[in-house]
């Protein structure tokens, strides 16, 4: 725990965020207890009840600070696959294909990039096969080629961002 | 392959893990299971891999990271496995993976995602790995994000369930 050395590297922008929220945020990246009551023993660690560590949690989900708490799944792990693609969508069509992308629920991300590739999502399935038919019907849906781009191999890295 | 069992406690919890004092509790409730065998499967998931953490995902654009740049390198072959460690291990990389190229549309096969708060931050960070990658890098470009379009992280699609 380093929270007060990452407060003082903060952005102006970061700046803006409640030092308690950030304090939270760093605290939770990981290692979130499995005890019966987890958010009181993050609360004593912080210094904050376990009714204000929920709340603050709750207000953070709304305000989109955070976009998810709960356990992070490798389904890799267990047979399944997150395959990157990418596709080059018509302006004037961005809008709509990315709804129709974003139907999906194998769609676990995706992101808008300034590229002739300019929509890149990624698909979590629970088999390879399931990754394909999911590009398939996007294809189909869209009527737009889906590159996948399957990762070969992962070089190890450790997620560093100050919080 | 997923157990029941493990496919029931993610169902149960990838939208998140419920914000109440006692979690584990309720999802053992909905699940009707005892507290303590969700638990210690969590603990067991964590252990296996499964389950990469339990914690928050921030937003990193509400962070201040603004410039997210995605950057992309055309990388002999011969030589892409090394440098690809090489790059992993700088601290400002946060995902750093080797994919097939789709020529002649993308000639890119090593890719580093970078995390700045500006757009010169990032461009310093490319020169970087840039100079790392050195002649076996034939050809790079910088995709940044404008738009996060959905980040709801797996799903396990409802007509499996």
């Amino acid at each position: 725990m380093n929270a007060r050395a990452t407060l003082s590297a903060l952005s102006p922008a970061q700046q803006a965020i409640d030092p308690i929220d950030a304090m939270l945020i760093h605290r939770l990246h990981g290692d979130f207890p499995l005890s019966e009551q987890p958010y009181r023993e993050v609360g004593q660690q912080l210094g904050l009840t376990e009714q204000q560590v929920i709340a603050r949690l709750l207000r953070m989900l709304e305000d989109g600070l955070l976009t998810r708490f709960g356990p992070l799944f490798q389904i890799e792990r267990a047979g399944g696959q997150f395959v990157l693609a990418a596709m080059q969508v018509p302006e004037h069509r961005f809008d709509a294909v990315a709804a129709q992308v974003n139907a999906l629920d194998e769609v676990a991300h995706n992101y808008r990039r300034e590229h002739g590739f300019n929509m890149w999502f990624v698909l979590a399935c629970t088999s390879g096969e399931a990754v394909l038919a999911a590009c398939d019907r996007i294809e189909r849906e869209t009527g737009l080629q889906v590159y996948a781009f399957p990762k070969e191999k992962e070089f190890f890295v450790e997620l560093r961002l100050p919080a | 392959m997923l157990s029941t069992f493990d496919r029931q406690l993610m169902e149960a919890t990838q939208a998140g893990l419920p914000l109440v004092p006692r979690p584990y509790d309720l999802v053992a409730q909905r699940l009707g299971v005892q507290p303590a065998q969700v638990r210690e499967r969590l603990a067991d998931m964590l252990h296996e891999g499964l389950i990469r953490r339990i914690g928050a995902v921030p937003n990193h654009y509400r962070l201040g990271y603004t410039a997210n740049g995605m950057t992309v390198w055309n990388v002999d072959d011969a030589l892409v496995d090394e440098l690809g460690e090489k790059v992993g291990a700088l601290d400002f990389v946060s995902h750093c993976y080797r994919r097939p190229r789709a020529l002649p549309n993308w000639p890119y096969n090593l890719y580093a995602m970078v995390h700045g708060h500006t757009r010169p931050e990032v461009e310093r960070q490319a020169l970087q790995i840039q100079c790392l990658l050195a002649e076996a890098s034939c050809g790079h470009d910088i995709l940044y994000s404008s738009r996060i379009l959905k980040k709801t992280g797996l799903r396990l699609p409802s007509t499996e369930s």
